[in-house]
């Protein structure tokens, strides 16, 4: 099990490293061109920063008020029986929505339990391996005028769905 | 979309510390937060402007491309009907490319040419055609190996190894991956 652990910490450096092996072996300006890409990182990042701002704010305002505390004490009863941490539903459920939104909900969570802990790991396997189907299916499809997008939606929800469970045992497995 | 979760968080949020009794926590949750996305910026800024000049590097040396390339049979597979339409085909292979590493702006636009090009051989305009279907389902099943914004908020609030989620996403991921294709490949048999 601390094979996956290891392996995680492998690809960061082996990317680096293959990356740096093929840029030297084309002879690319290597330094040069990160220097470059990484501008466009500064330029990202000033981009989503007050779309960031803004949802963490809303959490942080939802969070303080107890509505979420509320939703989902509503709700542990039953997810707990399925070994399912219920701090973990208004994130799972946005996450289908809105990436920024969600995004400001697992930032809440990091918050208060810590990525370390049982659920902040489980969430970070979890929005790796789910999408926003909602929000990229309408501009995907509005974009080219299709209004029948048949077994699209089904298809999606389910791999997000598999995605969920998946990491749900895979945290358990590794963590639990 | 946006335009309603946003509002809708802080109106509730407050109508229900109106009855709770937390408007306190909620004024100082409002400056908090805000002091928050600063500081979370500022390691975004480091951990993504740092993965976009590695990227930049893999895209120059023509890596990015030549792992797109090798894609080809495998998009022969999961597109018989896109099998002679090559500018399709490289347009998803950019697409998934991107997607893979974790370049999310240079995904989008390759996936919208994509669904162009394949509308163009759409038989029913106003309807999905099966290889649209079977691209979203893929698209949308995550396909991102290094997750580098999750990585991101992990070290914000100081994991111990932000890294250490990487292999077990990969795992999930391709769980989702196979579903979703699984589910695809099913329903090309069954509705025609």
């Amino acid at each position: 099990m601390s094979f996956m652990i290891l392996l995680s910490n492998l690809m960061i450096p082996l990317t680096f490293a293959i990356i740096l092996i093929c840029g030297y072996a084309k002879r690319v300006d290597v330094y040069q061109t990160f220097i470059e890409g990484a501008k466009g990182g500064f330029g990202t990042v000033v981009n989503i920063a007050p779309t960031i701002l803004g949802l963490i704010v809303s959490v942080g305002v939802i969070r303080a008020s107890g509505a979420l505390d509320l939703l989902t004490g509503f709700f542990a009863p039953l997810l707990s029986r399925l070994g399912f941490p219920a701090e973990a539903l208004p994130l799972t459920a946005m996450r289908l929505v809105s990436s920024s939104a969600s995004t400001g909900l697992l930032l809440d969570i990091f918050k208060n339990y810590g990525p370390d802990s049982f659920i902040g790991r489980f969430v970070s396997i979890m929005m790796s391996s789910t999408e926003t189907v909602v929000y990229t299916l309408s501009v995907y499809f509005m974009s080219i005028g299709i209004t029948k997008m048949r077994y699209t939606l089904h298809g999606a929800l389910l791999a997000n769905l598999a995605g969920v469970v998946a990491s749900l045992f895979i945290t358990i497995w590794l963590f639990g | 979309m946006l335009n309603y979760i946003w509002g809708g968080m802080i109106l509730i949020g407050i109508a229900v510390a109106a009855f709770n009794g937390t408007m306190e926590e909620v004024s100082s949750a409002i400056i908090d937060s805000s002091r928050d996305a600063v500081s979370l910026m500022i390691t975004m800024l480091g951990i993504i402007s740092m993965w976009m000049g590695l990227m930049k590097i893999a895209e120059k040396s023509g890596l990015i491309d030549y792992l797109s390339r090798k894609m080809m049979p495998l998009l022969v597979f999961l597109f018989p009907d896109l099998r002679r339409n090559m500018k399709a085909l490289n347009y998803i292979s950019t697409n998934m490319m991107a997607n893979v590493l974790g370049l999310g702006w240079a995904a989008t636009p390759a996936g919208l040419l994509a669904m162009e090009e394949m509308q163009k051989v759409n038989k029913k305009k106003d309807t999905a055609s099966r290889s649209m279907c079977t691209f979203l389902i893929i698209n949308l099943s995550s396909l991102q190996i290094v997750t580098i914004n999750i990585i991101a908020f992990r070290a914000e609030y100081n994991s111990v190894n932000p890294a250490e989620i990487i292999f077990p996403g990969i795992l999930a991921t391709i769980i989702s991956t196979v579903i979703g294709v699984a589910f695809a490949k099913i329903m090309e048999v069954f509705e025609r």
